[in-house]
């Protein structure tokens, strides 16, 4: 009796070794991959909760237009129409656009702003003025040229423009702050028109003050009416 | 596109600056003269050597020359400088020092036109946006040309950028603000970027025919005609294809620059619009 329980307490253990060094190697594994997974940043941790815009059952799909790199033209922005369930909120509306713009095109060759720049806040002001705010990665990341950026802003503006009609004007920040430029070049200190109707307006309600503020080195040269005439038009 | 206001007593630090830098601006004039002061002077010393009885016993005093009712500087702006190297692309190519060379072959190309050249930097330093339109803005009858070259875009085209329309909106009333100086100028350096950018079409096939619109920062504060152009761009494989380049973009600048002279007359008045 005493001999068959230590038999099988012995067997048992036997067993128990064999599980424990076949399963080793196997957790080994798993323990080194764990280890691999980058924890996320700050960043990456507001991203993804900024990104988490709630989408409603009643949320129409409509067909709606993106504006990337054209595959025809590299300097040109081309629309492509794809099929979204957008919100009737403008605000939301305008976050699910812009997050499917940043998660860029099929062809990654295409993108015009960076895979790692995220939109941490968007809201609109009473006088149709949105304001967007963008990670870090949009300035950092983002080619350095007047190309490239210009395009960048033009595919946020013209997206906006195409999908969210209460949107007149632009205005980006950059992890909450007014940049000078986007990477070197384009201004950012300004706010853009999105709405071209209004762009329009502006150009032709052009009011210009008589005086510069700093005045020419000389005096003696007469005016040129032609000149003069055309740039008050 | 509206420009928001704000920086009062900074804009307000920055016209005295202009202003200062206007009482000191021969300084800073490239020794090449105008073509004009010389020959006047000569005419005028002719003319007394002529007549035996004109001669004064006293050391005469030359009269002034005609002034230019149109432009005769230039201010080149290559951009970037210092610890920013601008658009770096492969082997080491950087931005900062091509425009940098590029530059000095505009240059060439201009005084050879007749223009006084200034430059915003002729070495590795990185003056402020707003140090490089001083200059400008402290001269009389001056364009600025600020020169790049862009990370992307099809290697080969050159691209010539101007404000955009919009950006002749300016608060209405009292001394235009320094943040607007270009205002009054959009019309002007459309018409001046589309005559070099017509110029680098004919020798850079891909280019566009007309000048391009985007907002530079650069571009906003400056006070006169002003283009930016970008050459495509740091993605090739050898410099040597970007350095090919720089004659024909220097000659189309001069030559688009020679083409706007005409259209280009002052105002009569200190201040007053173009």
């Amino acid at each position: 009796m005493n001999g068959n329980w230590r038999t099988w307490v012995l067997v048992g253990l036997g067993f128990a070794v064999v599980i424990a060094a076949i399963y080793f190697p196997v957790l080994q594994r798993r323990v080194k991959t764990t280890a691999k997974i980058p924890q996320p940043t700050e960043e990456q941790a507001r991203r993804e909760l900024t990104q988490a815009v709630a989408q409603s059952p009643l949320d129409a799909v409509v067909k709606t237009k993106l504006f990337w790199t054209s595959s025809e033209d590299e300097s040109a922005l081309a629309p492509v129409t794809i099929e979204l369930a957008l919100s009737k909120d403008p605000v939301l509306r305008a976050k699910q656009v812009l997050n499917t713009l940043l998660a860029g095109p099929v062809d990654s060759d295409l993108r015009t702003l960076p895979p790692d720049a995220a939109l941490l806040a968007f809201y609109i002001l009473p006088d149709g003025t949105a304001v967007a705010d963008f990670s870090e990665a949009l300035a950092t990341s983002t080619p350095s040229g007047i190309q490239s950026e210009q395009m960048a802003v033009d595919s946020i503006a013209r997206t906006l423009e195409s999908n969210v009609p209460q949107v007149k004007r632009l205005k980006i920040l950059i992890h909450g702050q007014e940049l000078d430029t986007l990477a070197g070049h384009v201004d950012l200190t300004q706010i853009f028109v999105v709405d071209s109707k209004t762009a329009q307006r502006g150009a032709i309600t052009l009011d210009l003050p008589a005086r510069l503020a700093f005045p020419p080195a000389s005096t003696a040269a007469a005016p040129n009416s032609s000149v003069a005439k055309e740039s008050r038009r | 596109m509206h420009i928001s206001n704000g920086r009062l007593f900074f804009r307000i630090i920055l016209i005295s600056s202009a202003t200062a830098l206007l009482a000191g601006a021969p300084l800073f004039l490239s020794s090449a003269k105008s073509p004009q002061q010389p020959a006047s002077g000569a005419a005028v010393i002719a003319q007394q050597s002529a007549s035996p009885i004109a001669t004064p016993p006293y050391p005469t005093i030359p009269a002034p020359a005609p002034q230019r009712t149109g432009l005769n500087i230039v201010v080149i702006d290559p951009a970037h400088g210092g610890t920013d190297p601008g658009a770096r692309g492969a082997q080491g190519i950087r931005e900062s020092d091509l425009v940098l060379d590029l530059t000095f072959q505009v240059r060439r190309a201009l005084e050879a036109q007749g223009f006084q050249v200034l430059q915003t930097r002729s070495g590795n330093e990185n003056p402020s946006f707003d140090d490089r339109s001083t200059l400008a803005n402290a001269q009389r009858g001056a364009v600025f040309v600020t020169l790049h070259i862009a990370s992307t875009g099809l290697p080969g085209t050159a691209r010539v950028y101007t404000m955009p329309e919009s950006a002749a909106t300016a608060p209405t009333g009292g001394v235009l603000g320094w943040d607007h100086a270009q205002a009054p100028y959009v019309t002007l350096s459309r018409r001046f970027g589309d005559a070099v950018q017509g110029q680098l079409a004919q020798r850079f096939k891909g280019s566009p025919n007309n000048a391009q619109s985007a907002a530079i920062r650069q571009l906003r504060t400056t006070g006169a005609p002003a283009i930016a152009v970008e050459i495509c761009s740091v993605s090739v494989q050898d410099r040597s294809d970007l350095d090919r380049m720089m004659p024909g973009v220097a000659d189309a600048i001069a030559r688009g620059l020679a083409t706007f002279r005409p259209s280009y007359v002052l105002p009569g008045e200190p201040g007053s619009r173009p």
